[in-house]
């Protein structure tokens, strides 16, 4: 019996290993059939226009308006949709040790502007501002645990630029926050904001490693004709930390994180200047992975019903209120008329559930980032001169 | 044949598991490639390694080739390379040093002095290395006065939040030509040295120590035919000075350098501390008294008798310190020294080739740790016992 026993060992880990092989969880297992079935029937909208003013590509039954609790049937092009509903909650990749956007309170609870975007989400498809978990995700490893699916979404103030669409494989949803990098330096460098970058000659400047920010950096200086020596670390509070210690002259990040980052843990943000100097553009957007249109159209129209209500005034304090209006742009938006959800393969009325639970656009912006003294600019409604603007919702 | 007598044939049995063993292999490698590929295509990403020859357009903060944001993401990844090799070729050096002072520390006789080296090596060899980095970096380093108010010591060296600036050789314009002189003086040293054991060997008695001076004579003399022919040194020292904000001259060590320096040097230096004092006190009593009873003195019997022996022992260990050190290196981030992986962690947010770049990064830290194991391998080879 004895001798029998290697042999029979090896074949259990053999077969164990096969039908490891063959049982995989949904997100990482290569199934082909779902390969052909995504690019022949949504190659048209493979592009993330948010056209949802054309009717949904796949012409199959949508799910019946009465059952708005249950999960709904397996949605056209919507593998990683199901995978959530089914789930039961949305894992959402934050930042985690930035006030303001994604931060762990004391008390282990998350704050913060993105943060409040994945309760918005979770809101829209659970009805349940909590059926999130979250995943503080390091700047050097946000993309990759998008691509790899470990988050289905990421909100972690990530800018939306050309390499990230197209190299890396993501789609990104609107927008949500118009930013800009800029770099701040000590008073008794820099006094005056409108100064250049020229008044920084010689500098050193600390910067966080794997964003953005290194490249932009490189390249004003360089468009300047300014030298500088940058010292990149890792974790932006420790760039905070050398910064004030007097290890750099100056630092660069994008402006909302050195006003509100300044502010949290500067000793004494009097000291210091942000500089008038726009280094680059950064467009702030969630990002989802590229091949799941539905998921993607979920995120993005989630945030343009939250700008959209705004603009029609809409907030979560009056929002039952305005389920009794007559106006038909409101009662569109909030579920009362029409399909709108139904053709998404959500509750029609999951934008109510978004204002009610979490709040519109401005609720959510003042709630996190009021205290830090940002304001709006850019980031208003284009019906004040900002550049928030939703499509309508037909 | 009966299937019982297979069963107990040893060299089926083997073949069987051997076999077994490359098909299970061979399925996990395919299962896991598949994967890779199949998620990849998915999303429309490919893998390949033609980034490499894309401008980098960030800047790196020290780097001891030349380097700018224009060159290549090759080139900045070389430039990381080359700092993690020099971080970790200075600290082995040094880190030796302190490990065996505080190793012979610990067994002296002398009871502050081994209190001393035990409590350092207690303290350091329990808490986290990114714990002491930090605490370089943030507790000590940037903590030093700004440059006006700089902190002077002897030599002259001046510590300051922005670095610690040296004295420092610099080549003068007659450099080129004293290299050959330099480099005949280097050689006649070894020459020297194996004529005196050749004559050692064919003496029957010892020779007179004095032939030992030949060591200092005759390069002396070759260096001063080079100055005969050339009257200007080569090496000209260059002092560091306060000028405006900056030191001038000299060599600079930056903070994020020194405190990963130090950092690596004073954390690896407890464990092979330990290391020598388990070496010493392996070599047996016997081997220490037949030699006092030899009439050898204490320094004599531990750098003839002890020593020797316990160098046998300490090697291997020694070897994984080293190679623990070089990974360890890779801590630098954290404290914003641009080494390997703080270089190629940016090339990867930037390109977003996650693959290549972790396939290129476990090659360099596997490539290091296979280069100082070999050497060190030779070096354990020739100190074994030969037994006859």
């Amino acid at each position: 019996m004895r001798k029998l026993l290697f042999p029979l060992f090896s074949l259990v880990v053999l077969a164990s290993l096969v039908l490891a092989a063959c049982g995989t969880p949904v997100a990482a297992t290569p199934i082909t059939v779902e390969v052909t079935r995504i690019v022949t029937s949504e190659a048209p909208a493979a592009t993330e226009a948010p056209a949802a003013t054309e009717p949904p590509a796949a012409g199959e039954a949508t799910p019946t308006t009465a059952a708005a609790e249950e999960p709904a049937p397996p949605v056209a092009g919507g593998e990683r949709l199901q995978a959530i509903m089914d789930r039961g909650q949305v894992i959402c990749g934050v930042h985690g040790t930035f006030q303001g956007f994604g931060f762990v309170e004391s008390d282990g609870s998350w704050t913060g502007f993105d943060v409040d975007f994945c309760r918005a989400w979770a809101a829209a498809l659970f009805n349940d501002a909590n059926a999130v978990e979250f995943r503080g995700l390091s700047a050097q490893e946000r993309f990759t645990a998008l691509q790899s699916g470990e988050v289905d979404v990421l909100a972690r103030n990530s800018t939306w630029t050309w390499s990230r669409d197209v190299d890396l494989g993501l789609t990104f949803g609107p927008v949500n926050f118009y930013d800009g990098q800029a770099i701040m330096a000590k008073r008794d460098i820099v006094d005056d904001p409108a100064a250049g970058l020229a008044a920084l000659e010689g500098a050193n400047v600390c910067v966080q490693s794997g964003t953005t920010t290194e490249l932009n950096l490189a390249d004003q200086f360089r468009a300047a004709g300014v030298t500088y020596t940058p010292v990149v670390f890792e974790d932006q509070n420790a760039a905070f930390q050398a910064y004030d210690e007097g290890r750099c002259d100056a630092i660069t990040s994008d402006r909302s994180q050195l006003a509100t980052q300044g502010q949290a843990v500067l000793q004494n943000f009097a000291d210091h200047v942000i500089l008038d100097v726009v280094m680059s553009k950064e467009p702030l957007a969630p990002a989802v992975s590229d091949g799941d249109p539905r998921w993607a159209e979920v995120v993005q129209w989630v945030v343009y019903g939250m700008i959209q209500a705004e603009e029609l005034g809409i907030n979560s304090q009056n929002v039952d209120e305005f389920l009794t209006s007559e106006d038909p742009v409101v009662r569109r938006l909030l579920g009362a008329e029409g399909e709108l959800g139904a053709m998404l393969g959500l509750s029609n009325d999951f934008i109510y559930r978004v204002i009610k639970l979490v709040g519109n656009y401005g609720e959510v912006y003042d709630r996190n980032l009021s205290t830090f003294n940002l304001a709006r600019g850019q980031n208003e409604l284009w019906t004040k001169g900002g550049l928030m603007y939703s499509p309508p919702f037909r | 044949m009966d299937i019982r007598t297979l069963w107990r044939d040893i060299r089926f049995l083997k073949l069987l598991a051997q076999l077994i063993f490359i098909v299970v292999l061979v399925v996990v490698a395919a299962y896991l490639y598949i994967n890779v590929t199949t998620n990849l295509a998915r999303q429309g990403l490919t893998m390949g390694y033609g980034f490499m020859n894309n401008p980098a357009s960030f800047g790196i903060g020290e780097s001891f080739l030349s380097y700018d944001p224009s060159d290549t993401y090759a080139r900045a990844l070389l430039v990381g390379l080359v700092n993690t090799l020099v971080v970790s070729g200075l600290g082995i050096v040094l880190t030796t040093i302190v490990g065996v002072l505080a190793g012979v520390a610990r067994l002296s006789s002398n009871w502050l002095i081994n209190r001393f080296a035990a409590a350092y090596v207690g303290v350091i060899r329990n808490t986290p290395l990114l714990l002491q980095l930090m605490f370089w970096y943030f507790g000590v380093i940037i903590q030093l006065p700004a440059v006006r108010q700089a902190i002077t010591l002897p030599g002259p060296v001046f510590l300051t939040q922005r670095g610690i600036y040296m004295i420092w050789g610099e080549g003068t314009s007659t450099f080129p030509a004293w290299r050959v002189f330099i480099i005949l003086a280097l050689i006649s040293i070894f020459v020297i040295w194996y004529a005196l054991r050749y004559a050692q060997k064919r003496a029957s008695v010892p020779l007179s120590p004095w032939w030992n001076l030949a060591y200092i004579f005759i390069p002396a003399f070759i260096l001063w035919i080079g100055y005969v022919i050339q009257p200007v040194p080569p090496i000209q020292a260059t002092v560091p000075e306060l000028s405006g904000l900056n030191f001038r001259g000299g060599v600079r060590l930056t903070p994020e350098f020194a405190a990963l320096l130090f950092g690596l040097v004073v954390y690896t230096g407890a464990f092979i501390a330990e290391i020598v004092r388990a070496g010493i006190q392996a070599v047996s009593r016997g081997q220490v008294e037949a030699a006092r009873s030899l009439g050898l003195s204490t320094g004599q019997t531990l750098r003839l008798v002890v020593f020797p022996q316990a160098l046998r022992i300490m090697v291997p260990p020694v070897t994984s310190q080293y190679l623990n050190l070089a990974k360890n290196s890779s801590l630098a981030i954290a404290i914003g020294y641009p080494d390997l992986f703080s270089v190629a962690g940016t090339v990867f947010n930037q390109t977003g080739a996650a693959i290549e770049i972790i396939t290129i990064m476990m090659l360099s830290y596997l490539s290091i740790s296979l280069l100082t194991s070999i050497l060190m391998n030779i070096y354990n080879r020739r100190i074994q016992l030969v037994e006859r």
